[in-house]
């Protein structure tokens, strides 16, 4: 497949989405709401649960399965309360020392009035920081679209990975051809550009795994849940000094420098 | 990135020139004209003020060699990594006739400069983002060179003064451009945890990436009056929301009301404030000598 038939299946209605994924491989999720400041943002999932017996805090970006839902969950794009939400809980399993999980699903952060009236900048850089330095493991999947920093405010991780199909891009092809082409028809050619396949992030060093969905959904779950506790009890073993230093160098490491 | 009005349409010489890099980045002529009321002011006059409109007091756009030289003390400044320079990382087509546009334009490699200097007899690194360079988007130099700011910074517990301006990340570097903001972010905290003080002073326009990232950062965000400050480009709202966007929307004193920005700081008074609030955050040995 090219990146652009890619594009194409990471977004295609029916693709499972994040509840899909954390009710497959969590036990019991119970899902918390509220950024305690503002409101609750549907686009945001987020709770705790059990992962063969150990608690963990999930949170996903959730698109919603049918259109009513879409609807509801603004078509997973985010305003600030839903990365204040997500925040919060991030806090809390710091806290309470349970690894955070992220699924990440959106065509980006919410541009509409109210996101830029409540700060969705200021609100996504607040994610960064306190990420970077977030004295509990956290590891992010890119389940589906990876909307630039609207997506990358849930995976300043430990460990990023990536279904086959899904992609992850500064920003959307779509974006990119009315900027470069004026015209917004030519996303194929964007998308090729833009190396927002999976493939092409590993080699990159972006992601660390890519999970094949050949076998289907259960099989990517099985995967998935295998990856997640070979890494967890590999990050858990540094102490925190250790584990952030090793984050920061993860993101430290992008340049191609010449001097 | 999504500031995608910052790249359609050219809307000075300043910027059309980084397309074409034919005419000169200031044009030579004796007049200015405002481009907020039109008048046509003498260019040395708009120069001695600022780049300040003395009728309407519009804040035109500064360069960075302006900057410096308005912010710093005489001789103070040192730059640091003025030769850092990326190829193509991610094989982008065309991305080296831009490169190269914008080299040729500016005649520096890339879109930030980064230094130690002294404002108002205080020490403190200092970057400064380049809106002619490619409207001041950030790839792996800008990002990597800001980054380094702060773990030189931190090292020497110094302050940092950043001056922003920037379209966003740097669509032509692909993701190695969203990676930067969380590298920056990192540097951002390594630097504060030590105790140390950052001053963001935002300028016209401040969007997309940078703003999602350092930008937003700071522990005081200063602002210039009138600078578009945001996340996502008025244009790119519009489309989304299908309205037009009230007055004033986004503007630096639409921050402040919102309580997203500390102050805003007419151009005037910027050196003076920035070093009176880096000498209320000196070490308390030097503050005490004093």
């Amino acid at each position: 497949m090219n990146a652009y038939e890619r594009l194409c299946a990471a977004r295609k209605s029916g693709r499972p989405t994040a509840r899909k994924y954390i009710e497959a491989l969590c036990d019991r999720f119970f899902e918390l709401h509220g950024d305690r400041l503002f409101a609750d943002d549907p686009a945001i999932l987020g709770g705790i649960a059990e992962l063969d017996g150990t608690p963990v805090t999930v949170i996903g970006i959730e698109k919603g399965e049918d259109t009513k839902e879409k609807i509801t969950r603004n078509f997973g794009s985010p305003n600030p309360e839903g990365y204040r939400k997500a925040l919060r809980l991030m806090k809390q399993a710091e806290k309470f020392h349970r690894p955070v999980l992220c699924f990440v699903d959106t065509a980006g952060a919410y541009c509409g009035l109210g996101a830029e009236e409540r700060g969705q900048g200021s609100a996504i850089a607040q994610n960064l920081v306190e990420m970077m330095g977030l004295k509990t493991p956290v590891i992010s999947v890119l389940i589906g679209e990876g909307g630039s920093g609207g997506a990358l405010a849930l995976a300043v991780a430990d460990r990023v990975y990536m279904l086959e199909n899904a992609v992850y891009s500064v920003i959307s092809p779509e974006g990119a051809a009315s900027i470069l082409y004026k015209d917004a028809g030519q996303v194929e050619r964007a998308a090729e550009a833009l190396r927002i396949t999976a493939g092409e992030l590993k080699e990159f060093g972006v992601v660390e795994e890519v999970i094949s969905e050949q076998s289907g959904f259960e099989a990517a779950c099985a995967e998935l849940k295998k990856l997640w506790i070979r890494d967890l009890d590999e990050i858990e073993k540094l102490d925190s000094r250790a584990m952030l230093d090793a984050r920061y160098n993860r993101f430290r490491k992008f340049g191609g420098l010449m001097e | 990135m999504l500031n995608k009005s910052m790249f359609i349409k050219p809307r000075n010489a300043l910027e059309g020139a980084g397309e074409k890099g034919a005419s000169p980045a200031i044009p030579d002529a004796l007049y200015r004209a405002c481009p907020a009321c039109k008048a046509a002011v003498l260019t040395q006059d708009m120069e001695e003020n600022l780049l300040v409109c003395p009728h309407c007091g519009h804040h035109l756009r500064m360069n960075v060699e302006a900057r410096l030289r308005m912010l710093c003390d005489e001789g103070s400044f040192e730059e640091l990594w003025p030769e850092m320079t990326t190829q193509n990382p991610i094989g982008f087509p065309e991305y080296e006739k831009k490169l190269a546009a914008a080299r040729s334009l500016t005649g520096r490699p890339d879109g930030v400069v980064c230094g130690t200097a002294r404002i108002g007899g205080e020490e403190c690194a200092l970057f400064v983002m380049d809106a002619q360079f490619m409207m001041g988007s950030m790839g792996t130099v800008v990002g990597e060179k800001i980054t380094r700011t702060f773990e030189l910074a931190a090292e020497r517990s110094l302050p940092v003064v950043g001056v922003t301006v920037s379209g966003g990340a740097r669509m032509q570097e692909g993701i190695l451009s969203l990676m930067q903001m969380a590298k920056t972010s990192g540097a951002v905290l390594r630097h504060s945890q030590a105790g140390n003080f950052y001053l963001a002073l935002l300028t016209d326009p401040t969007t997309g990436g940078v703003t999602a990232s350092f930008a937003m950062e700071a522990d005081m965000i200063l602002a210039e009056p009138g600078a578009l400050i945001g996340f996502a480009g008025p244009r790119v709202i519009e489309q989304t929301i299908r309205a037009k966007l009230p007055e004033g929307f986004q503007r630096a004193e639409f921050l402040l009301k919102k309580g997203f920005v500390d102050a805003i700081v007419p151009r005037q008074e910027q050196k003076e404030t920035i070093s009176f609030l880096l000498r209320l955050h000196a070490p308390h040995e030097r503050r005490d000598a004093q």
